[in-house]
């Protein structure tokens, strides 16, 4: 081979072919290019003009040189070029090729696997038998001696390990060593010491010569979080001192969408003597239950990972309450003493059940809400059985609900009877209960039952075999007053009361508090002691690999508590994430109490870097680069005999170009309709209706929108613009105040998302008018296609207790003075939700003070739409009754549309200008 | 059977090309707005021209009783007199004629047929005889002398490599419009001109060119041919050339202009890429400043 600074040659011989290069070149200037013909009329013109030069008959210099190139690069290139070519490294005999495999390996494996395929090769070269072996992997003896090309194919499979090897590991590899016989040894240390290291050494060197592999980087590691001051500490660990160094420490955990991301980043900065750099973070408490891991960002280690658990967690509970519609009325909400009582010693989470899930909280309270959507139960159901508290308050809406009536709801402990019971109240027998002493099993034991509690209303439960068991709080007659049921690792919990003082003064007790904490409230870190951890066993969640990559678990073994208390790392015990009972347990390749040491080699050893120049074969660049230049050449020589510039290569140009500019347009597109809806829907006030896939339907909905639209513009001072037709899978719904929904019994039912979504939209203060259309032929409630549609329609949807729109209802006086609510039919069979049992009529006033939120459906089958109906120059498209009475009724109907949308907008407004009157005495005095 | 297939096809071909080119005649023809053609004095014709007293020499049938019933004297009526001019059209049937310098654009045969055709159509239309100078036959009135131009231009026959204008056919005293590119040797040109001119015949010189011939976008080592391979000339450097066949373009422009006002014609330049309307519009001008 020949040799020319950094490239040699396998062939150089071919070389010589260079020399031939210059005949060429004289031998290509004297052949001019081939004319081209063409036929012209103007030739008459041109005959006797004679070329004034007769250079271009040749072919121009750079044209040459391209060409001259070309060929010199074709004979250059089958010389067989090799950049790098490498210096043998000799020797004989059998080779053992030791890498240490552990996590610091992982920084730099691929330059280790490069040093090793290039060993590898060297050993192919001198012939040389070879044995490879990962010391993480405790090996139990020396592999037999085989071809080097055997362990090439292997080499891929190798990976490092997320622990490292020690002593005990190796061991009996150490042991085997004097059975192989003698050998050389090439080592691939990581840089870092380990016990049992000078051991091994010494038993290699008796069997022949070792040399070392080192790489000068040094791995860094990063020891566990601490939680101290209200600030989270991490401390991340060098070797060795050395010069200043900056890196930033980063916060990984799940984001609200629940996808993984960076959280939190903080730099820390080795100084020049240490040996340990430090970072504080301060993170508020949302962001701190998030983290999941912290690592060095740029280290690819196991070692610069850190796991976090319990310890950095602070209790999260969600509050969800049925419908917080009662503005002002702090006292009354469902969920004012649970805030009071929590808000010291939790993170509370406010927001919707799905937004909720997402946050995966520690503990959800649900008051007073009745049943859950199907699409948010499976989810729930899923959380609780990841560990998850769901504690449930009973409340009037529960107790008028059918849930867990006559089979267990999954989301309730117990069965539970109809109606509930009042005691001690003006119209019952008996005296406010009171709470009897709790069982030894029971979770509450101990806690002092003060007379102070009485009990006034509650739910029951269902006589049934399984209750005794799930009892854990009970009245003094016995009675269930909080029941458990255990799902999976988590568990439900339900008090019979409500959680505000309206059924029972619990609430307002500090037994109430104490309750809490024992059930929920427990911001006690998790620590790791042997004796605690004795006789358990746990399973682990996610492991890390020798990358830092976290992996799942999969199906690994559960694992000791004795050997988790140890904490040494090994295939048994790879570094992850462990799940105990109710508490979580991380286990870092870094201890807290953890150094680094490098490592320090005896001097008469020799020490290599990686560092390994790979040999590249320049044949093929060195072809591809002549077919590149011939390529060039054929587009030059068209062009010099004006095959590319006449009149047609213009457009053929053109089109090239063309085709080039025609780059790939489009994606986005549904993101830019969702805006553009988003946008039309919310620049105005618009009114909405349901796209039920009948057409005629849609249309008539969509003209009688239009209609109402049209009377509120010109009466009022709401001023809507086009209806929109909503698809209840792929629109968003919170954009509308208002969705009318007819109901045909062909119309598919929603998905379990649009299910989601539209309990959204009505907890979140929307309305929705469902119209049967079949009032001519029935009731409400009867049995008419339309009407079994609608309960099927409805049967998911959160929609509160009913009743007969009573004749003091708001929606009789928020614009216009009604009594009737006719469509296209008369009936008066329009149904709203229902007033709360102890709404009173006011004194003196006309109407009671209802619930004072929006209802949000309104039930009817008067065909409204159609009543309502106008083509787009105003024109009725149905009649209605019959002569003047008909478009009496129809005025009426387009009335009870104002009404119903000034109902809508203006909320509780309207009811509470009945107070105006008293308000103004009152201020008078 | 090769014959009578042979002239099936080409009568096939005729057949087909025949109402196309009429028809496109026919099209341009319409743009061009036709006015009155009379000669501005009494004499033979339809159009009405004026009432005359009647006069000694006058025969009585020539009295207009109508018109004298009115009056006392007596009125005799004159029509305007329409004398029907004899124009003839030579299209060259030369070979360089077959020439396009782009797929999409008509050779310039093509487009000097449909010229010389529409400007037949317009001066029948008129009432003039017309003749084209191929079919040796003098100029005829009506719109079957239309047809057989039609047919004679459809049916032109492959000529010479360029034309030289047909001089033998003109009768004295007419107009002439004559279609070629006259890229060919000019001195036969000037001496038709010249003969023509001496017999009192007045017209028009339309030159018809492609705008590659106007251009010459060419480059490289180049052979040009001629359309009918008669005549060819190498070069090596075409873009050399440029400047210099530009240079005698023009100076063939000129000589065509300076010739035709010697002998009292007038001179169109016109391009294949162009309107063909445009050059109508010109040439009917032309033939009507002639009168």
């Amino acid at each position: 081979m020949l040799v020319l600074g950094p490239i040699g040659f396998t062939a150089p011989w071919l070389l010589l072919g260079l020399i031939a290069l210059p005949i060429l070149w004289v031998i290509l200037r004297a052949v001019p290019p081939a004319p081209i013909r063409r036929r012209f009329p103007g030739v008459a013109l041109l005959l006797g003009l004679t070329d004034d030069e007769s250079q271009t008959d040749r072919t121009p210099w750079w044209l040459l040189l391209l060409r001259m190139l070309a060929v010199a690069a074709v004979i250059v290139g089958f010389a067989g070029p090799v950049l790098n070519p490498s210096d043998a490294r000799t020797g004989q005999g059998p080779l053992l090729i030791l890498t240490d495999g552990g996590w610091a390996d992982g920084r730099d494996w691929s330059r280790r696997e490069d040093r090793i395929a290039g060993l590898l090769a060297e050993a192919e070269r001198n012939n040389r038998p070879v044995a490879l072996v990962s010391l993480a992997e405790a090996p139990k003896r020396v592999p037999n001696f085989q071809p080097p090309s055997a362990w090439s194919t292997r080499l891929g499979n190798l990976a490092p390990q997320p622990w490292r090897p020690d002593a005990a590991m190796t061991a009996d590899f150490a042991a085997a060593l004097a059975e192989a016989g003698p050998f050389e040894s090439y080592w691939l240390s990581d840089g870092l010491a380990w016990p049992g290291r000078g051991g091994l050494l010494s038993e290699l060197e008796a069997q022949g010569p070792v040399t070392l592999f080192e790489s000068p980087r040094p791995a860094l590691g990063l020891r566990p979080v601490r939680f101290e001051d209200g600030v989270v500490k991490l401390t991340a660990l060098r070797p060795a001192p050395g010069i200043e160094r900056q890196i930033s420490v980063v916060a990984y955990g799940l984001d609200p969408s629940g996808t993984e991301r960076a959280l939190a980043r903080g730099e820390a900065e080795f100084a020049p003597p240490e040996v340990e750099a430090e970072v504080a973070l301060s993170l508020p408490a949302e962001l701190r239950n998030r983290i999941s891991r912290f690592e060095i960002d740029g280290e690819r280690t196991a070692g610069a990972v850190s796991l976090t658990d319990d310890g950095l967690r602070r209790r999260e509970v969600a509050l969800i309450a049925g419908r917080e519609d009662r503005e002002g009325l702090e006292l009354l909400s469902p969920l004012h003493y649970l805030q009071q009582a929590l808000e010291p010693t939790a993170d509370l989470v406010d927001g919707t059940l799905a937004d909720v899930l997402l946050a995966n909280p520690d503990a959800i309270v649900m008051a007073d809400v009745a049943s859950v959507a199907a699409g948010e139960q499976a989810p729930l159901l899923e959380w609780i059985e990841n560990g998850g508290l769901l504690l449930r308050f009973a409340g009037p809406r529960m107790a008028a609900s059918d849930i867990s009536r006559t089979e267990e709801d999954p989301l309730m402990p117990v069965r539970l009877r109809e109606g509930g019971r009042t005691v001690g109240g003006a119209m019952s027998w008996g005296e406010p209960k009171t709470l009897r002493a709790f069982d030894e099993d029971s979770p509450f034991f101990g806690l002092d039952t003060s007379d102070e509690v009485v009990v006034t209303a509650q739910v029951l439960a269902q006589p049934d075999p399984a209750l005794a068991s799930r009892v854990i709080a009970a009245l003094e007659d016995g009675t269930p007053l909080v029941t458990r049921k255990r799902i999976g690792a988590g568990q439900v919990i339900l008090f019979h009361v409500t959680a505000n003082a309206e059924w029972s003064s619990l609430p307002l007790s500090g037994l109430f508090v104490q309750m809490l904490e024992r059930m929920a409230v427990s911001t006690q870190p998790a620590l790791t002691e042997a004796s605690e951890l004795e006789g358990t066993v746990w399973a682990p969640r996610v492991v890390l690999n020798g990358f830092g990559e976290v992996m799942d678990a999969g199906q690994l073994a559960g694992i000791k508590g004795e050997l988790l208390a140890e904490g040494v790392l090994g295939p048994d015990l790879p570094p992850g994430l462990y799940e105990g009972e109710d508490r979580s347990i991380a286990l870092n390749v870094i201890r807290p109490d953890a150094e680094l040491t490098p490592t320090n080699w005896p001097a008469r050893l020799r020490v290599e870097g990686l560092d390994v120049l790979r040999e590249t074969l320049l044949k093929g660049w060195l072809l591809a680069t002549a077919l590149v230049l011939l390529a060039v050449d054929v587009l030059a020589s068209l062009w010099l005999s004006g095959k590319l510039t006449g009149p047609r290569a213009a457009r053929a140009s053109a089109v090239v170009l063309a085709l080039v500019l025609a780059a790939p347009s489009g994606g986005a597109r549904a993101q830019e309709s969702d805006d553009a809806l988003a946008i039309l829907a919310t620049s105005e006030v618009v009114l909405a209706h349901v796209i039920t896939g009948d057409q005629r339907l849609d249309a008539t909905a969509f003209d009688g929108l239009r209609g109402l639209s049209e009377v509120l513009f010109r009466r009022t001072s709401i001023e809507p613009a086009e209806p929109i037709g909503v698809n209840l899978e792929t629109d968003e719904l919170a954009f509308f105040p208002f969705l009318y929904w007819p109901i045909s019994p062909e119309q598919p039912l929603p998905s379990v998302e649009a299910y989601g979504k539209l309990n959204r939209y009505l907890r979140s203060g929307g309305m929705i008018l469902f119209d049967t259309r079949d009032a001519a032929i029935g009731g409400f409630g009867s049995d008419t296609p339309e009407g079994r549609k609608l309960q099927q329609l409805a049967r998911p949807l959160d929609i509160p207790p009913l009743e007969v729109v009573p004749a003091d209802h708001v929606l009789t006086r928020t614009f216009y003075l009604l009594q009737d609510f006719p469509g296209r039919h008369a009936s008066r069979d329009v149904w709203v939700e229902a007033a709360p049992p102890d709404a009173e009529q006011i004194e003196g006033m006309p109407f009671r003070n209802l619930n004072d939120g929006v209802t949000p459906v309104v039930i009817g089958g008067n065909d409204w739409a159609a009543a309502w109906a106008v083509d787009r120059n105003g024109n009725t498209l149905f009649p209605v009754g019959r002569g003047y009475a008909g478009e009496q009724q129809r005025e009426i109907a387009y009335r009870f549309g104002v009404n119903l949308i000034m109902h809508v907008l203006t909320g509780n407004y309207k009811s509470d200008q009945v107070h105006v009157p008293a308000l103004l005495d009152r201020l008078g005095q | 059977m090769s014959q009578a297939a042979h002239l099936r096809s080409q009568a096939e071909g005729l057949a087909t090309g025949l109402p196309p080119l009429l028809a496109d005649a026919e099209h341009l023809a319409s743009t061009v707005l036709l006015g009155a053609h009379g000669r501005r004095r009494a004499g033979m014709g339809d159009e009405f021209w004026q009432y005359r007293p009647f006069g000694t020499g006058d025969e009585p049938r020539m009295i207009d009783w109508r018109r004298s019933a009115r009056s006392d004297t007596h009125f005799i009526k004159q029509k305007e007199w329409q004398a029907a001019q004899s124009v003839m059209i030579w299209v060259d049937g030369a070979q360089s004629l077959d020439f396009t310098g782009d797929k999409g654009r008509e050779t310039k045969r093509a487009r000097a047929r449909l010229l010389g055709l529409a400007m037949g159509v317009l001066l029948i239309r008129a009432g003039e005889r017309v003749g084209l100078s191929n079919m040796n036959q003098p100029p005829r009135s009506g719109d079957v002398q239309l047809l057989r131009m039609t047919a004679a231009l459809a049916d032109m026959a492959e000529g010479a490599e360029y034309g030289v204008p047909e001089t033998a056919v003109l009768p004295p005293q007419s107009r002439a419009v004559f279609l070629s590119d006259f890229l060919g040797d000019p001195a036969p040109i000037e001496a038709a001109l010249t003969k023509a001119a001496d017999r009192g015949v007045r017209g028009a010189l339309c030159q018809v060119l492609d705008p590659v011939e106007e251009s010459f976008p060419f480059s490289g080592r180049t052979i040009f041919d001629s359309m009918g391979g008669g005549m060819s000339h190498e070069t090596l450097q075409a873009a050399e050339l440029k400047a210099r066949y530009l240079e005698r373009l023009a100076e063939r422009k000129d000589f065509l202009e300076t010739l035709c006002r010697a002998t009292g014609w007038q001179y169109h330049c016109h391009h294949t890429g162009g309107a063909a309307q445009s050059a109508l519009l010109w040439l009917y001008a032309a033939t009507e400043r002639a009168h």
